[in-house]
């Protein structure tokens, strides 16, 4: 018994990365970051405003959040439903009440479907980015190229259509893509995707039709992923955040201006249950001195301009 | 590729029953009850390895950005934080290195050289997975990892912790043997990957070498902890005090041993450093405890009770015998 003798070979083994899309770099060796106002951290409140079709096709998984149950699965389409509903006016109040600037990532699906809740996010003057045409619409290797790419247009031109407005930020459902996505966000005019978990700060993607920033926006501290996926209590989830939002004070403290990105739900913090605990997250955060409420273009933004300035001195 | 079951052993057959109870005392150096030694994974894992027949590297279509990614964020970010926190509490890391890092990211390496580190093997990438490798092919990949890690540290290799915890059941034979032949009796002197008891043990191996297991932790590891217990971070850190106030009081009898095996990727992520940092805080903050690395360990039972411990488990059982 033995391997193909090119499972011991090492093709990519060499400074840097095992691919091309990015530079290999440790975040405390980077020139430090400072923020609008002196500020230490940048809070990017991301609020995921999801359409998890009935008729999922799970092609090629059943996206995480979606019908579990043979169809008709009405549990999970009603409950995933109640989100855009009833818990997006609670965060609504929430946001308003601790000063909160929230980003908007939105199924297109949703946004043609739910016009009234599109304008009650367009009239707040928030910011919206494109999460894909639905939560079944995936981006995976091995997709059909052009399905994808029609995918891709259809989903970005078609909010900037109903919504209004730019549309420079991109998150893929479940964080998935193929190996051409990044060129395909590109191609329809994305400037920052947030599908990479790989830092805590932006950095420059590559792709064929020019440079990407990738956002970092956790998994680990998100509430589907504390609360729902790891069973925490909201309580726990609670701390977490605080514990996660000292930390970033600190770190800033001595490193230069770093980002709290929090992705939350309202299918799932907008619950009676759990609301309180996402008011008590944005009544911590907001009392801290040094914080920045931004939205994700303007973190994006406001770092960039600091890459240029350091490039060109 | 599955194995018949007339091919499988029932048992490993590197150790002996040894019960827990009426050892030989073991006493760490200047009198400490316990050894305590933190082992930082630092890992390489590839966005698009080559095929293994029995494992698959990502569970989703190539590229695997979720997996992949979040690897990469324990080199990027997390490892100056935990190398900075260790420091803060006179810890020096033993280090499981997937050993293409030293070609990587040779910038970690310098770091940790320079705060005198030890580097034990985990293999090439811990996307290579020991599974259908034939002998001749382990062997070339252990030896390969030892060589790197002289080549960029100046270091003879003691111990081993498989890629990805992937073996054969030569997996131990070959690493100590690969040792010897590159460093003596300097090199392949200790295992990480079995998990049966809470002191050293003795190892049988064919070659007859002097070998031991060092205790490291399957149940303090923080991705057994996060990622497969899926535990909040605040009961990580009480786990963690209360697996040393456990063996901390044991160690008056004869000395154990505690390892913390960690992962940038995990440990350092900004809401798990509070938990982390107060567990190491508990436990440097006693007396007599031994803040040590995984070779000094291994090397202070070598010299010092190895013999001793032989000894007693024919002892038990002849004495097991007589029942």
């Amino acid at each position: 018994m033995s391997l193909d003798k090119s499972y011991l070979e090492y093709p990519q083994r060499s400074h840097g990365m095992d691919h091309d899309r990015y530079d290999w770099s440790m975040l405390s060796e980077r020139r430090p970051v400072a923020w609008p106002g002196g500020a230490k951290l940048a809070v990017w409140i991301n609020v995921g405003l999801q359409f998890y079709p009935l008729n999922q096709q799970g092609t090629p998984f059943k996206v995480p959040g979606g019908m579990t149950m043979p169809y008709p699965d009405l549990r999970h389409y009603s409950l995933r439903d109640y989100g855009n509903r009833v818990g997006i006016y609670r965060f609504f109040k929430a946001f308003d009440q601790y000063g909160v600037k929230p980003t908007f990532a939105m199924s297109t699906r949703l946004a043609e479907r739910t016009p009234y809740l599109l304008r009650a996010v367009v009239e707040r003057g928030d910011e919206i980015l494109c999460h894909g045409y639905h939560m079944d619409a995936l981006h995976y290797g091995g997709q059909d190229g052009a399905e994808e790419a029609e995918l891709v247009e259809r989903s970005i031109d078609g909010l900037r259509e109903l919504s209004g407005q730019q549309i420079t930020g991109w998150l893929s459902p479940a964080k998935n893509e193929s190996s051409q996505t990044p060129e395909l966000l590109k191609a329809n005019g994305i400037e920052y995707f947030c599908d990479w978990v790989n830092d805590d700060m932006p950095y420059r993607f590559r792709t064929d039709n020019g440079e990407l920033i990738a956002m970092p926006l956790s998994t680990e501290l998100e509430d589907y992923f504390v609360i729902g996926q790891n069973l925490h209590s909201e309580s726990s989830w609670v701390e977490q955040v605080k514990d996660a939002t000292d930390f970033l004070l600190t770190e800033a403290g001595e490193q230069g201006g770093r980002i709290l990105a929090l992705n939350i739900h309202p299918w799932l913090l907008g619950q009676p249950h759990r609301i309180g605990h996402l008011e008590r997250v944005l009544e911590y955060i907001s009392a801290q001195d040094g914080v920045w409420m931004a939205s994700a273009s303007e973190i994006c933004n406001a770092w960039q301009v600091q890459q240029e300035v350091a490039n060109e001195s | 590729m599955g194995r018949q079951a007339s091919d499988m052993k029932e048992d490993p057959g590197f150790y002996d029953y040894w019960p827990y109870h009426n050892r030989p005392k073991i006493e760490w150096p200047g009198g400490a009850r316990l050894a305590f030694w933190v082992a930082p994974n630092i890992e390489f894992y590839e966005l698009d390895p080559p095929a293994n027949p029995q494992r698959a590297p990502w569970p989703r279509p190539t590229p695997a950005v979720g997996g992949y990614s979040i690897r990469d964020y324990g080199n990027r970010v997390g490892h100056v934080r935990q190398m900075d926190l260790l420091e803060k509490y006179g810890i020096r890391g033993s280090i499981s290195l997937s050993t293409a890092l030293c070609e990587h990211h040779p910038e970690i390496i310098s770091m940790c050289r320079e705060r005198d580190w030890e580097f034990f093997s985990h293999g090439i990438y811990n996307t290579r997975y020991t599974y259908g490798m034939s002998e001749a092919q382990e062997r070339d990949m252990i030896r390969d990892a030892m060589q790197t890690i002289h080549r960029h540290t100046g270091q003879a290799c003691a111990g081993y912790l498989a890629p990805a915890l992937s073996h054969s059941e030569l997996t131990l034979d070959l690493f100590a043997e690969v040792g010897s032949e590159l460093f003596g009796d300097e090199g392949g002197i200790y295992s990480c990957d079995l998990f049966h008891d809470d002191q050293p043990t003795p190892i049988r191996l064919r070659s007859g070498k002097r070998f031991v297991s060092i205790p490291y932790s399957l149940e303090m590891n923080d991705t057994i902890a996060y990622v497969v217990n899926k535990i909040e971070p605040r009961r990580y850190g009480q786990q963690i005090k209360d697996n040393f106030d456990r063996l901390y009081a044991e160690g008056a009898d004869s000395g154990t041993i505690m390892c913390i095996p960690t992962h940038n990727y995990q440990v350092s992520c900004p809401h798990r450093m509070r938990a982390y940092e107060e567990a190491l805080e508990y436990i440097t903050g006693h007396d007599d405890v031994w803040v040590t690395t995984g070779r000094e360990i291994a090397d202070y039972f070598l010299e010092h009770y190895y013999d001793d411990a032989l000894d007693d488990i024919a002892e038990k059982a002849v004495a097991g015998m007589g029942v």
